[in-house]
């Protein structure tokens, strides 16, 4: 049964944009995180990818930044319901730091500066889908944003895109996140709105 | 996750801009302090809008539930639910959510809670979940507001308060004060951080909860402070949260 809400008409969004279900469209960048922002000096960032025993790969920021990078253009959905389109991220796509990998990981967990994680199958992570993003709108990426550098996948809900990355564990099994973790959805599509652990 | 019907059997301005929504909820399945709400609602077309909202009530046996609504201004569903909704109306939610920015009557810790704004309303549901379960937990709260008016829950804060000498609450008032406050309106800063919350070495929980760059400076300011990371915890809003 529907409660029809006496005298509500609503705002839509006009009829030519089209969002994933549930989500508004806003033009500026909320922020949402659980915790305080941390603080990285670039001289002490690093980027490791590991299987859970040994470091595969890694890069300080200097060689980091000599990776080919890409411009991408992306539609950003967080779970709160806003949406944003058309924001444009300069990044290094994972399947540049991923590429030629010998790995038979079905899957992976993103880890942050500040100990937050996020789990994705790998196969998401891969195909121009996914980068670690150090410039936002042409400036370098602020901190409460995620910088310096943070995941960006924008075909999942937005807490997928880790902020303030320091690394990808890559796991033949599965394992749940911080937020999957704590009630929302373990794979999170925005088109299909898997917002809470119970959505189908 | 399902959809509930809440019928409002209460409504109760807490400043000119924000009112209290008591929801009875049949097969409610119970909350904890801090968690949030969906609320959705649904125009005769089908339409339909939902937001987020916290709630303000302690957990309780009786299936009920309060929110308190800020009204955002051109907002899509906050107008509404400050100024349309009537006690008999029905409304659906879901929920409910969150398992982060929670507090539990179980702990033992001191809670250090800083509130900037309507950020006050989760926070409101952990003390008022602490008097209902008997916690005798010392509690601090500083509530950061523009001016005395735009203070939620103001008499039972100080009721509380009186009854209760564990639980202390400082204002920090940012555009006018009342007259003869001895703090010049100013926005919370580290002085008054280090003046009006537990010290590091006490280890408190710490929960934060306001306006997106209110949580960032407050946040900044604790862990400077040698606050454990760990135990700060942050709920940040906007700068829209709601459609503008």
């Amino acid at each position: 049964m529907i409660i029809i809400s006496r005298g509500f008409s609503g705002r839509r969004t006009p009829t030519d944009v089209k969002l994933p279900p549930g989500q508004y469209l806003t033009t500026d960048f909320p922020v949402l995180s659980a915790g305080p922002t941390p603080n990285i000096p670039l001289d002490k960032w690093g980027f490791v990818i590991d299987d859970g025993r040994d470091i595969l790969r890694r890069w300080d920021w200097k060689s980091f930044l000599n990776l080919p990078s890409e411009n991408i253009t992306a539609d950003l959905h967080c779970v709160t319901r806003w949406s944003k389109l058309d924001t444009s991220w300069e990044g290094v796509s994972l399947d540049t730091l991923l590429a030629d990998m010998k790995t038979e990981a079905a899957y992976a967990l993103a880890i942050s500066y500040g100990d937050y994680t996020t789990n994705l199958p790998l196969k998401d992570l891969l195909n121009k889908q996914a980068w670690i993003a150090f410039r936002f709108d042409g400036k370098d990426l602020e901190p409460e944003h995620g910088g310096p550098a943070r995941l960006l996948v924008p075909h999942l809900y937005l807490w997928k895109s880790a902020k303030w990355v320091r690394g990808i564990t890559l796991m033949h099994e599965d394992k749940p996140g911080f937020w999957e973790g704590l009630g929302y959805h373990n794979y999170g599509d925005p088109w299909r709105e898997q917002r809470y652990s119970e959505d189908r | 996750m399902i959809w509930y019907v809440g019928t409002v059997v209460a409504l109760h301005d807490e400043t000119a801009t924000a009112r209290t929504i008591a929801l009875q909820v049949p097969d409610w399945p119970g909350h904890v302090a801090g968690q949030h709400v969906d609320v959705r609602l649904t125009a005769l077309d089908g339409y339909s809008a939902v937001r987020s909202y916290s709630i303000a009530s302690a957990p309780n046996s009786e299936q009920g539930v309060e929110i308190t609504v800020e009204r955002v201004p051109n907002g899509e569903v906050s107008p509404y639910l400050t100024q349309e909704i009537a006690i008999g109306d029905r409304l659906e939610l879901r929920g409910p959510i969150g398992g982060w920015f929670v507090w539990h009557s179980q702990q033992t810790e001191p809670v250090q809670l800083i509130a900037g704004g309507s950020g006050i309303v989760p926070l409101m549901a952990t003390i008022r979940s602490r008097a209902s379960a008997g916690s005798t937990v010392p509690f601090r709260l500083l509530y950061s507001v523009r001016e005395p008016g735009a203070i939620f829950y103001r008499d039972e804060l100080r009721t509380l308060s009186d009854r209760d000498r564990s639980v202390t609450v400082t204002y920090a008032f940012t555009r006018a004060a009342p007259k003869g406050w001895p703090r010049p309106p100013s926005r919370v800063d580290a002085a008054l951080i280090a003046q009006a919350t537990w010290p590091a070495n006490l280890a408190p929980s710490c929960y934060v909860c306001g306006p997106a760059p209110f949580v960032e400076t407050v946040a900044t300011f604790l862990t400077t402070t040698d606050h454990d990371r760990d135990k700060i915890r942050t709920e940040r809003f906007g700068p829209t949260g709601e459609r503008k």
